[in-house]
């Protein structure tokens, strides 16, 4: 290994000598880390996935049961439930009835929860970190330090987010999207005094976290791929990723500007986002400033921010769905293609979340026009991975299962986004549970089980064992019916007027005749919350007791599965592979087995099947 | 009480490690791999799958008929048939491509499960299909964005000069409507004055504003006369969103903004639309089993914008009545300024 080490040349791109290496220099597989350093401090990759993966589901479960607590109170509203007083205690639950502003609290740390820690952190954090080292053919990522670093920030600002559902006038309110002036008037709402002070810390520890991951996440990507691994010969898992970390590193110092200036609008008296406010009986001083700027600078990122999470969870999918039918993806170059259409045009969609804010209507027609072009590219990502599937040979896998579950999700909430993504179309369901249902279903429903498609996937090289497979059915059945059954129905409340972020629909007669909705919605959540300890009791079982797996237990191309099956340091212990032709080689005609690694030679007379896919 | 419950858990929990165990150890025993996917787990899946699109289908055809007569009916404004018919034909679109391209999906695993022995066909692109799949949606979505366009620009032009103008005033939790008077002008405001005897804040040196009254229990427009709202707010972000006019605009402290539409319907006729009836019996027959009085249809404006705690009750009756109806209601409201001094009159004197 140290004599490798020094060896390899790359000749396709410039070796960043491994970070992690040089950093332990002589003593590389001889020395002896403390547990404070090999396992919580670690600058492995592979230790610092699992880190994301378990962190993130901690949180997931916290923000699921968030959000059943909203729901008892949806469906039966002044109902008592012991349970709501059990999770929310007597302040905000008193005699088991959500109060008001908490329930306000609560749908906005459940969304920050699960668009930033689950689905950002939880998704690129922790296939990031497994598969970029793995299927580039390197031994770690280029800073492991920063990598470490990444990880620990992500679980502070964690923390701080869980910590500020215990302040004492309760957790930041404003919504996820925390509007000022609701986010920056402590008089405005209870939620945004110290509650919002820790979101805030909370989300620049956050941004902090993204951008070290991302930045290492690029630099391994372009400088540390293993000898004839040029991009063209890449997974599509590694494009998708490093699009995202590209996404990532351009938009999240936006979200940070934003967030800054919006703590000196609430704490150095300044006017970025205030003006013209009367509130506590007396006038604020601040002139000048106005919300919609914040409006622009959050969706500036927040648009980007949801091509973060889809585009890990589809490159995760395209490496499951081509695996398991035993085919090549369909039009390899159309997907890099798509990828790259989808995180350029990411950046020029962010008003349509603004259509009804007051900014100049000539503006959203811009926007209109602009989000409309992204649904081409998305289409032909779909169409692909239904053209994989044509004459496979497939083996469904529970993560087989999963990323097929994805692709009916992505477009049965990709075509709702093209009627919200008309202006004219927005007026009437702009803030209402249309809009719920739309991003839940493509970011909560699709996502998610982009996420879980991963776990099952890769659960051998994050554990070296195999989950249950039957457990893993179940698991699959009830979370994709459940799924369909909370969020379908939403549509049918947006479209009758019902708006987002209401504590309960009784106050108005013109609802009355939408509550049994409400309660079918509830009643799929419950059973699919439920659903999810199938998933925790596989999950962490399998760790300890899985049946232990083969070195390629799915026959697979890419090189993960040419490392042992073992937590390797430098993931191979002799030489770093050498790689010749693209991972897609399934079935290939006339070969014997179905599928050819990438480190097989080619033939004399045989081509690179990626040259011209 | 709890405690039974955590009791419970835990042992379900243990049963089911049990039973994971039992299962694991008698396959061993049978010799063979419980975890490895076969040729049955495939074709099941497959089956299952393709059964669920059924269901899936079956479902959503359930919410449709179930839920139409709930939804919004007809527009009560005049641009709202066009977003109306714009959404259907939207919807047309959609619902093609989610039934399509859904059944593609789960039918592709059910027709070509994996079969032991079996070997895929190498097929790794396409450009025909590739350009096909390309140019098709764009086409469509072409399409989409021009009408889309077209309505959103005829819809979002600013009101003709002379719109009767009337301005939506939002504070947590209620709406204020000042109405211009008979000079169609609103009168200068300023957020410095307001205090308990001039909430909106409005500036008494401004003669604009000698006409205008201020109304805080119902919005009464007359029929058949476009009006043009302008939005204020008092503290935070809201929404003025009248649902049954397919009207929205956000309400931003610090800035004016606008939203003009035309009603169609008195609230007198509006009553009698099919659609209306339809909407109210439903309504009534849910409020009847709750021993709740019978409602009949109103016009509402309520907040859609999250604004604290009371958000989710931020409402203010609307009413539509004939001209002369309008006409009447308004004499019954003093002015803002009545019996109060005027300024600006005061120093012409």
């Amino acid at each position: 290994m140290a004599t490798d080490m020094h060896a390899h040349g790359n000749l396709h791109a410039q070796t960043l000598e491994n970070d992690a290496h040089v950093h332990h220099g002589h003593d590389e597989h001889d020395h002896h880390q403390s547990f404070v350093a090999k396992y919580v401090f670690s600058m492995d990759h592979k230790t610092i996935s699992r880190q994301f993966l378990i962190t993130a589901i901690i949180m997931a479960c916290i923000a699921m049961i968030l959000s059943i607590v909203f729901r008892l109170q949806l469906a039966w509203p002044g109902e008592k439930f012991a349970f709501i007083n059990a999770i929310m205690g007597d302040k905000w639950g008193p005699d088991g009835i959500l109060d008001p502003n908490a329930y306000l609290a609560l749908v906005t740390i459940h969304g920050t929860i699960m668009v930033f820690m689950v689905l950002t952190g939880g998704l690129s954090g922790t296939f990031a970190n497994l598969l970029i080292p793995y299927q580039i053919g390197a031994r770690d990522m280029a800073s492991g330090f920063l990598n470490m670093l990444s990880y620990w920030f992500f679980f502070l600002s964690s923390f701080i987010m869980l910590i500020s559902l215990f302040v004492q006038d309760g957790a930041a309110s404003a919504g996820w999207t925390i509007y000022p002036p609701l986010s920056a008037l402590p008089l405005a709402i209870p939620g945004s005094g110290t509650g919002m002070t820790l979101w805030l810390v909370s989300m620049s520890l956050f941004v902090v976290s993204s951008l070290l991951g991302g930045l290492n996440y690029i630099i391994t990507i372009i400088n540390m791929r293993t000898k004839g691994m040029k991009m063209t010969r890449l997974p599509l898992t590694i494009w998708a990723i490093f699009i995202t970390a590209v996404l990532g590193v351009l938009s999240f110092p936006v979200l940070f500007s934003a967030v800054l200036l919006l703590i000196f609008d609430r704490s150095f008296g300044t006017s970025f986002y205030l003006s013209d406010i009367y509130i506590g009986g007396q006038a604020l001083d601040q002139t000048g400033g106005s919300p919609i700027l914040f409006e622009h600078l959050f969706w500036f990122l927040g648009h980007p921010e949801v091509y973060i999470i889809i585009l890990p969870a589809l490159g995760l999918t395209s490496e499951i769905i081509a695996v398991n039918s035993r085919k090549p993806i369909f039009g390899y170059r159309a997907m890099i293609t798509s990828i790259l259409a989808i995180g350029f045009l990411s950046f020029i969609v962010w008003g349509h979340h603004m259509f009804m804010t007051g900014m100049n209507p000539f503006l959203g027609s811009v926007f209109v026009f602009t989000t409309l072009l992204i649904a081409i590219p998305s289409g032909v990502k779909a169409f692909n991975y239904i053209t994989t599937l044509w004459k496979g040979n497939i083996q469904f896998t529970p993560a087989m299962l999963f990323a097929c579950a994805l692709v009916s999700t992505f477009i049965s909430g990709g075509v709702t986004g093209i009627i919200l993504a008309d202006s004219a179309l927005d007026i009437n369901i702009h803030d209402t549970y249309f809009v719920v249902a739309h991003f839940h279903i493509v970011m909560g429903v699709s996502a998610i089980l982009g996420m879980l498609a991963g776990v099952y996937h890769w659960f051998p090289k994050l554990f070296l064992r195999h989950m249950n497979k039957n457990l893993g059915y179940i698991h699959f059945w009830i979370t994709f019916i459940c799924s369909y059954g909370v969020f379908f129905p939403m549509h049918f409340l947006g479209l009758a007027g019902v708006p987002r972020r209401y504590y309960q629909n009784t106050a108005f007669p013109m609802f009355d005749d939408l509550q049994d909705v409400n309660v079918l919605i509830t009643w799929f959540a419950i059973i699919g919350s439920l659903g999810q300890l199938v998933f925790l009791f596989n999950f962490f079982y399998s760790i300890f007791r899985g049946p232990k797996s083969t070195q390629n237990p799915y026959n697979s191309n890419t090189l993960e599965w040419t490392t042992p099956m073992a937590n390797t340091h430098g993931n191979w212990p002799g030489a770093l592979p050498e790689v010749h032709r693209w991972p897609y080689d399934y079935s290939r005609p006339g070969e014997g087995d179905d599928f050819i690694p990438q480190t097989v030679p080619l033939r004399p007379g045989e081509d690179d099947g990626g040259e011209h896919a | 009480m709890h405690y039974l419950i955590y009791i419970i858990l835990i042992l379900a929990v243990a049963a089911i490690w049990q039973l994971v165990r039992v299962v694991e150890l008698s396959t061993k025993l049978k010799g063979f791999d419980p975890n490895k996917v076969t040729e049955r787990d495939n074709r099941n899946q497959g089956r299952i799958q393709l059964t669920f699109f059924f269901a899936l289908m079956a479902f959503c055809v359930w919410q449709y008929v179930a839920y139409k007569d709930r939804m919004l009916p007809i527009s009560g404004s005049e641009h709202g048939a066009k977003i109306d018919w714009l959404l259907d034909f939207n919807f047309l679109i959609c619902t093609a491509v989610f039934v399509i391209t859904n059944f593609m999906l789960f039918y592709m695993g059910f027709k070509y499960y994996g079969r032991d022995g079996h070997r895929a066909t190498y097929f790794p692109h396409n450009n025909k299909l590739e350009m096909l799949w390309t140019v098709v949606p764009t086409i469509i979505l072409a399409v989409v964005i021009f009408l889309g366009v077209r309505l959103w620009n005829e819809t979002m032009t600013l009101a003709p000069k002379g719109t009767r103008v009337i301005e939506i005033y939002a504070q947590q939790f209620n709406w204020k409507v000042r109405y211009a008077g008979k000079d169609n002008e609103l009168g200068k405001s300023n957020y410095r004055l307001i205090n308990e005897t001039n909430e909106l804040g409005l500036d008494s040196t401004d003669a604009l504003g000698y006409d205008d009254f201020i109304v805080s229990d119902t919005l009464f427009l007359p029929v058949n006369e476009e009006v043009d709202f302008e939005m204020r707010s008092r503290d935070v972000l809201h929404s003025a969103y009248f649902p049954h006019f397919r009207a929205q605009m956000n309400c931003v402290p610090g800035m004016q903004t606008w939203f003009h539409f035309k009603p169609v319907f008195t609230t007198a006729e509006i009553r009698k639309q099919p659609t209306v009836i339809k909407l109210m019996s439903g309504i009534n027959k849910v409020r009847a089993e709750q021993g709740k009085e019978k409602v009949e249809f109103d016009y509402l404006l309520l907040c859609s914008k999250i604004c604290g705690a009371s958000h989710f009750n931020m409402q203010m009756p609307i009413v539509v009545g004939t001209k002369a109806e309008y006409e009447a209601w308004t004499k019954r409201h003093k002015t803002f300024y009545d019996g109060k001094t005027k300024p600006a009159l005061a120093a012409n004197q």
